[in-house]
């Protein structure tokens, strides 16, 4: 398990000459689950390019368990860092379900039955079971995102980067996703997403970082980055926090940030009065 | 101006099942009428199907009637179709026209293709800028943006055609929850303005905020259809799929606890 990390990061993207990145210091420690929100633009997507050597430091660096990222080939950095992206389309290539999952594992020289395995689970956490011989352009745009989620679970990597992995999903879809991160996490690996979903912010991940025209500008338990004292720098980045936040806030219930921590509150605020 | 869809269905070049079947549709003028369903409900083809693109130049079989303001489309030919009714993709890179150099003539194409005069063409423009508040993206390379200021660009080309009828896909798909609510207030001021917009959403709190009436598809059918309010509160809803709005959630899950939801009413306007 390892640890991500960068340092004074920098990211000038060369046409245009648009400073996505101005400056970035962050530290996310093994295991972490870690939610990044920000406005469009706001260098949300840059950043986690970075992680898996997608682009390079403009300046600053990038440290992915310790290794200097720009050092790493990108064979060594897909070990270590898993990608998926916010278009399925940008990813998925085979003919055939099983055939796109077990690219990734078959090139990091897994066979036999410890591909058949990582297969196997991969398809199993993303609900596309059954589905193997299907060709992956015959699935909706949905579960087309899920089968990219899918190839990139199955390689085991220690890290997991999802772009907007919500987008598009129905409530089951979500919900898997949800539980998803959850179960990677509870093995140790490290889940870093970026979201627009709030709610989904708040009830799947332990940290969120804000982010601003290419800098973090909160970052924190979604108790604290949600609460009330952190609305104006929400605002700022164009953000709001979810529903039960706000109703929480109204109610005189202190921060809470998911439904849970709202029914939490107002039983103990009623069981106080009872 | 009103749309009609009569015992419609569909089926993609190829396929023998249905993607669509016995739909009946009308969205009428200054009307905005919220498509809800799972994924794979049908409600991409629905929106292909209502925009005349399938079978048009997606191949395939349609049966049963559509209708603009009464009269049957069935023999028009798309660009009679695209003078009325416009469509606005999940995927914003499949929207945008590749030809154009800057935002601004981006936004400029649909427009002067109508052989508008030039100062109508300037003055939509600014406007359909305005309104996404993305006047500081006019000198940008469209297909140099990031996903969401892509969708908002193409969001702008629809609105400076200023169709009588408009269908969007998850137009807020890759938008954050700013962009979201101004794609909101845009889809309403269109709506003020008469036309007639169907909108295909997951997120259910934009829908409750815009739509009057909800269309639920679930295998291809509507499977329920009523005023916003009923239907996004429906208890079956959510074993359809579809995720109910934040504030039914919030009453539900409090509700579950065996407490009053009555307290949240206050909080929650």
């Amino acid at each position: 398990m390892i640890e991500l990390r960068t340092e004074g990061l920098v990211h000038v993207y060369r046409e245009g000459g648009v400073r996505a990145l101005d400056g970035v210091d962050l530290r996310i420690g093994p295991g972490e689950r870690v939610a990044i929100v920000g406005q469009n633009g706001s260098g949300k997507s840059t950043l986690v390019r970075h992680l898996n050597g997608l682009l390079r430091p403009t300046e600053g660096r990038v440290l992915v368990g310790g290794d200097e990222a720009s050092g790493l080939t990108v064979a060594a950095l897909a070990r270590r860092v898993g990608l998926v992206f916010q278009d399925p389309d940008r990813q998925v290539f085979s003919g055939s379900v099983k055939r796109e999952v077990e690219f990734g594992p078959r090139n990091l020289g897994r066979s036999g039955r410890e591909l058949d395995a990582a297969v196997r689970g991969a398809l199993e956490a993303t609900g596309l079971t059954g589905d193997e011989a299907t060709n992956p352009y015959d699935l909706g745009v949905a579960r087309r995102k899920l089968l990219a989620l899918a190839s990139v679970l199955a390689m085991s990597t220690p890290v997991l980067v999802l772009d907007e992995p919500t987008t598009g999903q129905d409530a089951r879809g979500t919900d898997r996703i949800r539980d998803l991160v959850a179960g990677i996490a509870a093995e140790g690996r490290t889940v870093v997403a970026i979201t627009h979903d709030m709610r989904f912010a708040a009830e799947a991940f332990e940290r969120i970082v804000v982010m601003r025209r290419g800098r973090i500008v909160a970052d924190g338990p979604p108790r604290d980055v949600f609460g009330r004292t952190s609305w104006e720098t929400l605002a700022s980045t164009y953000l709001e926090p979810p529903l039960a936040a706000v109703v929480g806030d109204r109610l005189g219930l202190g921060s809470t940030p998911t439904e849970d921590d709202l029914v939490n509150a107002l039983r103990r605020r009623s069981g106080a009065s009872a | 101006m009103t749309l009609t869809l009569r015992g419609v269905g569909y089926r993609y070049p190829g396929t023998s099942r249905a993607a669509i079947d016995e739909v009946d549709l009308e969205l009428r003028d200054g009307e905005v009428v919220g498509l809800v369903g799972p994924s794979e409900a049908g409600k991409s083809t629905l929106c292909l199907v209502v925009s005349g693109l399938a079978p048009r130049t997606v191949g395939g079989r349609i049966r049963g009637t559509i209708a603009l303001d009464g009269e049957d489309v069935d023999a028009w030919p798309m660009h009679r179709m695209a003078e009325r009714v416009g469509i606005g993709f999940q995927n914003p890179a499949t929207q945008l026209s590749q030809v154009t150099g800057t935002v601004f003539e981006e936004i400029a194409f649909g427009p002067m293709n109508l052989g508008l005069p030039r100062d109508e063409v300037l003055a939509r423009t600014h406007e359909a800028l305005a309104t996404l508040r993305i006047e500081e993206l006019a000198e940008r390379d469209p297909l140099r943006l990031s996903g969401g200021q892509q969708q908002l660009v193409a969001i702008a080309g629809l609105l400076a055609m200023r169709p009588a009828h408009l269908v969007l896909d998850e137009p807020t798909a890759q938008l954050d929850p700013a962009g979201t609510r101004l794609v909101g207030d845009a889809i309403a001021a269109l709506a003020a303005g008469g036309a007639s917009i169907l909108l295909a959403e997951q997120k259910t709190d934009l829908v409750a905020s815009v739509a009057s009436r909800v269309v639920v598809l679930a295998e291809g059918r509507v499977a329920l259809e009523g005023p916003t309010d009923e239907i996004l509160a429906d208890p079956r809803l959510e074993e359809l799929g579809v995720p109910p709005p934040s504030a039914v959630r919030l009453r539900r899950a409090v509700t579950a606890a065996g407490l009053d939801a009555a307290v949240l009413e206050g909080a929650l306007r």
